[in-house]
């Protein structure tokens, strides 16, 4: 199967270092705390945070930092197949357990012990790349609800088809069964939270693979940046500072 | 770096299941003009002086892809949308277009028109893909002629009426492939254009079909759907046919259905179907069975001229009745009934590029206007194929190759179109009935060969090799390397190529059933084996029999079997031994290795049984033929290139090297003559002890004493010294195995350019680097068997390591500690001490008189060439050292 044509385009007419389509809204959800969705093309999440709040369960809570939770779903009408899914199936533990980890990593938990955070996020629409958009949705939604935290963690994806580096994966080039590197970083500290990798890849290419996946990272920043810069001057707005 | 706006296409994929793909249109992809004043130039891949822009739709591409494919035809814009149709609908012309659209020599830009944004056509309701496609195909050549069309012309080619009507409606400019390449100006180029099938026949200049004739000469085909029904109920049954190689108007349909061969006869049953086409075929009634033989024989008078006979067939068609005399109606009820049948329809066509000539014929009087000619195949089981040709002076003396486009029931013959010239017919002519015989399992087929009756009552005998220098050509990284590398290593369980593995395992090594580029010696003979000529030629051969050394004796000795395969099999053998036995009258020695075969275990590498190499009757036939090509290959380069032929001698060995044989053999009371090789040979010949390893046993003994045979410059020595002591032949060289010794390649450089064929490359001026070259390969050459050698010990000792065995010994050479012996069934040689490590003042002693080792006391004695037991077994005496080691029992 041809990925990438001898012209250089993609079958999405996209040429391998180019993203999709960002587009992201913050404050979708009233009752949450904070929450945004974050569409990369035809993937579409949707994230909300509640707190920090008081823990609810007294057990777990601790003396020197917050807790944090995380809950990843599917809509059933997300993928063509309309299935329905079980709550809690492996892929959904494991990939609520990345979320939280790569969050707990720029949040400052320690400004807020004895405390719980909350951090839903839904995805509304798959075609590829829903691990990175989650991720995005869910940055973009602390922000939103003011949670204290390093940096902006940002994640974006890429792979490796037809000997050629490819940024964002849609569906279709995701299911070629190529490489698929998901990377997260904190673009200003410029350091690596989350690195996952399903297949091998002899090194060197591994190595401009990721940069790729890096690249894309610091555009999806800059891209939250400006929304959340759109955000707080319309708030300036309401509030007629 | 995301300018694109995006939106949503829907397609249906498999099931209902709606898929929405994003489809990003972009504002960077360009013309491909060079002197566009708009787009970025630096992928542009048009000329720059362009006079004319094509735009091809997609039935263009699909049927002219032979017109594209000349050179004449340039400045092609390629749109993304063709592409895909034409993936979908035959990705072999895919492949070619793609290769034309990468092909730096050629003009051929491709332009992304599903990806641009002005040039993007969403589907509307109502409309069919097919239209939406031609629509977007107009569309863009809007586009280009709104964007260069104050520059160049552009102009849109498609056949389709509709699609014509329309663009010129639109104001673009389009014309058919005829009429454009009519306007070039170039008539031969006319004889690319595939013709529509002759009942639309659109074109004015066909009109002089001799209508008088037009009468139906086959039945019609059968619709699809009464075949699918058909075969459903067991009317029909479907195969795949195969044309008898022998007899054109005979075929086979291997049917699952009856579980039987069905056997078509003549062309009327074969109605139209080619060799290897899937078809549908409908049993004739059981009294026809008979009847359709005597027809056949009928049917091809009037059609082949050079006298079809009806051989029996050979082993690989299809198992029947031999004995096909022309039925008379008594024996009727003799004959098995044999299935017979027609064809009703095609299912599935095989229909490529044939190669071959056009038969000859008269050049009419105006000359220059379309002649209609028949095109005759190399390969007898395809029909004639009729062509158009405008060029017929220049095609009649040359070997072409032609397509096949349609066949339409009211003609006799083929429509075809003529592809392109490959040569000067005679220059390369293609042999078939050519097989190989090789170990089992081989992939670097090097040598073919075959062996014809001519009608004189001769042979036609040919040593067909692997045309390696077609392909490494001189100076290039591959030949280098080649050059290196000087041989391909053999290992017990792997091979080292010299070549790369597509090169030694496929393009190059002449395997069955394909066609194969060949150097070929062909030599007519006698039946006492006297060459009467020698030809040396470049060929293109198709191998039909891939025969082991086993396969090939088998059938041989099978006086069952009566085919041409075995048939040509005994024949040459008969004609080897006589060339062996003349040879051996010549003083060629036969000498002896102790080669061991191992049974490898396939999953742990490990020996599972170990054994001597059988040699066959089958090897010696082979073996002969290849020396008699070697030797007729160093006269024709010798003759040549006196002073730059690469050649191989094997020095006679001096009388101090014959010395340890002699004494060897005198303790054993045999007199061996070593004044010359012939009487070396003889006195070999009489050396026959009580036991039969006893000859064998000589024979490798002698074998070691004497020389390395190797390669030389024929400037650097005089011509008395290039004889060849071993196969006592004055002049000899290596030209048969071209895929793995690099010295056969310049051999073959040599030959070609001896023929005339090619020009010699430069480094034959050069005699130090030639000579350094042979160096080398001499070099590289003992190294290889040193390492199949070192592999074979290896293995020798992984066997033993398991399994410690007890077997019978020779005693080689003796020593004043112990001696050397050789085991036979295994083939290896190694040390018995009688006394514990190095001691070697012990209490015996060597009778160099009558080589026998004797103990002090005079209680034992061992001769040389005794019989004794030995232990073998692995053992350790240094961690990781392992080796062999031989006790006596
Ligand atoms: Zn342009």
């Amino acid at each position: 199967m041809e990925y990438v044509s001898p012209e250089g385009l993609r079958l999405d007419g996209r040429r391998p270092t180019e993203m999709r389509q960002l587009r992201a809204e913050v404050g979708v959800v009233a009752k949450a705390d904070g929450s945004a969705s974050f569409e990369m093309g035809n993937t579409k999440v949707i994230a909300a945070v509640y707190g920090p709040r008081e823990v609810q369960n007294k057990g777990q809570q601790m003396n020197d930092q917050a807790l944090v939770r995380c809950e990843y779903s599917m809509a059933n009408f997300s993928t063509g197949d309309r299935m329905r899914k079980p709550k809690g199936d492996r892929r959904s533990t494991e990939i609520s357990l990345v979320i939280r980890q790569t969050m707990e990593a720029c949040i400052l938990t320690h400004l807020m012990p004895r405390s719980q955070i909350d951090i839903f996020v839904q995805v509304l629409q798959a075609d590829g790349g829903t691990r990175s958009a989650c991720i995005n949705a869910a940055t973009l939604a602390l922000a939103d609800a003011g949670i204290p935290m390093r940096d902006l963690v940002t994640s974006c994806s890429s792979g490796y088809l037809n000997s050629t580096p490819l940024l964002d994966l849609n569906y279709i080039e995701d299911s070629a069964g190529g490489p698929d590197v998901t990377v997260g970083i904190l673009p200003k500290l410029d350091k690596v939270t989350l690195l996952q990798m399903d297949a091998k890849l002899p090194i060197d290419i591994f190595e401009n693979v990721m940069q790729l996946a890096i690249e894309g990272c610091k555009a999806v920043a800059n891209y939250i940046r400006e929304i959340l810069l759109e955000n707080t001057k319309q708030l300036e707005f309401r509030r007629g500072v | 770096m995301l300018q694109n706006k995006s939106f949503v296409r829907k397609t249906k994929q498999g099931k209902v299941i709606k898929v929405v793909r994003e489809h990003y249109l972009r504002d960077d992809i360009y013309c491909g003009a060079p002197f566009c004043n708009v787009c970025d130039v630096s992928a542009a891949r048009l000329s720059s002086n362009s006079s004319t822009i094509l735009i091809v739709d997609t039935n263009v591409v699909l049927h002219q892809i032979d017109l594209l494919e000349n050179p004449a035809i340039e400045d092609v814009v390629v749109l993304s949308i063709v592409l895909e149709e034409v993936k979908n609908k035959n990705i072999a012309v895919y492949n070619r277009l793609r290769a034309l659209c990468s092909n730096p020599l050629r003009r051929f830009f491709v332009f992304s028109n599903e990806y641009h944004k002005d040039t993007f056509v969403k589907m509307e309701t109502g409309e069919s893909p097919n239209d939406r496609n031609d629509r977007a195909i107009r569309v863009a050549s809007q586009w280009y002629q709104n964007h260069l069309g104050s520059i160049v012309r552009v102009l849109l080619i498609t056949n389709d009426r509709e699609n014509k009507r329309k663009a010129t409606k639109e104001g673009i400019s389009a014309e058919t492939v005829e009429s454009y390449v009519k306007s070039l100006g170039q008539p031969s180029l006319l004889d690319l254009i595939v013709q529509p099938p002759s009942e639309d026949v659109a074109m004015e200049d066909v009109e002089d079909l001799r209508p008088a004739k037009r009468k139906v000469i086959y039945p019609e085909h059968k619709p699809m759907s009464e075949i699918t029904a058909g075969l459903h109920r067991g009317i029909y049954h479907q195969g795949k046919l195969r044309v008898n190689r022998f007899n054109p108007f005979e075929a086979y349909v291997g049917s699952e259905s009856i579980g039987d061969e069905i056997i078509i006869c003549g062309r009327t049953n074969m109605n139209r179907a080619f060799d290897g086409d899937v078809v549908a075929v409908e049993l004739l009634p059981r009294e026809q069975w008979q009847e359709e033989k005597s027809l056949v024989i009928a049917d091809e008078d009037d059609e082949e001229e050079d006298g079809v006979h009806l051989l029996p067939n050979s082993a690989d068609d299809a198992p029947r009745v031999t004995n096909l005399v022309q039925g008379s109606a008594d024996d009727k009820n003799a004959m098995p009934a044999r299935l017979s049948g027609r064809v009703v329809g095609i299912i599935k066509r095989n229909w490529h590029s044939y190669c071959g000539s056009l038969e000859p014929m008269c050049l009419p009087a105006g000359g220059g206007g379309v002649v209609h000619a028949l095109f005759v195949s190399k390969d007898r089981r395809i029909p004639k194929i009729r062509i158009q040709t405008r060029q017929l002076g220049n095609l009649l003396d040359k070997r072409i190759i032609v397509s096949v486009d349609s066949w339409d029931c009211l003609s006799r013959y083929p429509s075809g179109h003529y592809v392109r010239t490959i040569g000067e017919i005679g220059r390369i002519c293609v042999i078939y009935a050519v097989f190989s015989v090789d170990p089992p399992g081989c992939k670097d087929i090097d040598d073919a060969l075959h062996c014809t009756t001519l009608p004189n009552g001769n042979f036609e005998v040919g040593v067909h090799i692997a045309d390696v220098t077609n392909f490494v050509h001189p100076g290039t990284p591959l030949d280098d390397e080649a050059a290196q590398r000087g041989t391909s290593v053999y290992l017990v369980d792997r091979r080292i190529d010299m070549l790369p593995k597509p090169l030694t395992e496929d393009i190059c090594s002449l395997r069955a059933d394909v066609e194969r580029l060949a150097f070929s010696v062909i030599w007519e003979m006698t039946s006492e084996a006297e060459i009467i000529s020698t030809r040396y030629t470049k060929t293109i051969i198709k191998s039909y029999a891939a025969l082991s050394y086993v396969e090939a004796q088998a059938r041989m000795d099978d006086s069952r079997l009566m085919d041409h395969l075995t048939r040509d099999l005994r024949n040459m053998n008969a004609l080897a031994k006589v060339m062996r036995q003349r040879r051996i009258d010549r003083g060629a020695i036969t000498l002896a290795s102790a080669e061991v075969k191992f049974e490898i275990d396939t999953e742990t590498h490990d020996p599972l049984d170990i054994g001597m190499y059988q040699i066959r009757e089958a090897n010696q036939m082979v073996e002969e033929f290849m020396l008699a090509a070697n030797v007729s290959v160093a006269e024709k380069i010798l003759k040549h290139f006196p002073l730059c032929s690469l050649l191989r001698r094997h020095p006679s060995p001096t009388k101090e090297m014959l010395e340890p044989l002699l004494r060897t053999a005198a303790a054993v009371g045999l007199f061996l003559d070593v004044t010359s090789s012939k009487a070396l040979a003889d006195s070999l010949d009489r050396a026959v002890g009580d036991d039969p390893y006893f000859n064998k046993l000589i024979r490798i003994l002698a074998t070691r004493c004497m020389t390395q045979a190797v390669y030389f410059c024929s400037g650097d020595l005089s011509p008395a010294e290039f004889s060849h002591y071993g196969l006592a032949a004055p002049l000899y060289t290596h030209f048969t195995s071209p895929i793995r010794r690099y010295a056969d390649v310049i051999v073959h450089r040599l030959l070609a350019a001896s023929l005339g064929i090619t020009k010699l490359p430069d480094i034959f001026q050069n005699r130090p680097q030639l000579t350094s070259t042979a160096d080398n390969l001499n070099y590289r050459h003992r190294n290889a068997q040193m390492a199949s050698r070192a592999s074979v010990e290896l293995h020798t000792l992984v066997y033993f390591r398991k399994m410690p065995t007890d077997a019978e010994a020779r005693i080689v050479k003796l020593r004043s500690n112990g001696f050397i012996v050789f085991v036979p069934k295994f083939g290896i040689e190694g040390p018995v001490y009688l006394t514990p490590g190095a001691d070697k003042t012990g209490e015996w002693f060597v009778d160099e008189q009558q080589q026998k080792l004797k103990k002090i006391d005079g209680s034992v004695s061992y001769s040389v060439l005794q019989t004794v037991k030995v232990h073998i077994n692995v053992t350790e005496p240094q961690p990781n050292r392992e080796k062999l080691q031989l006790t006596i029992i």
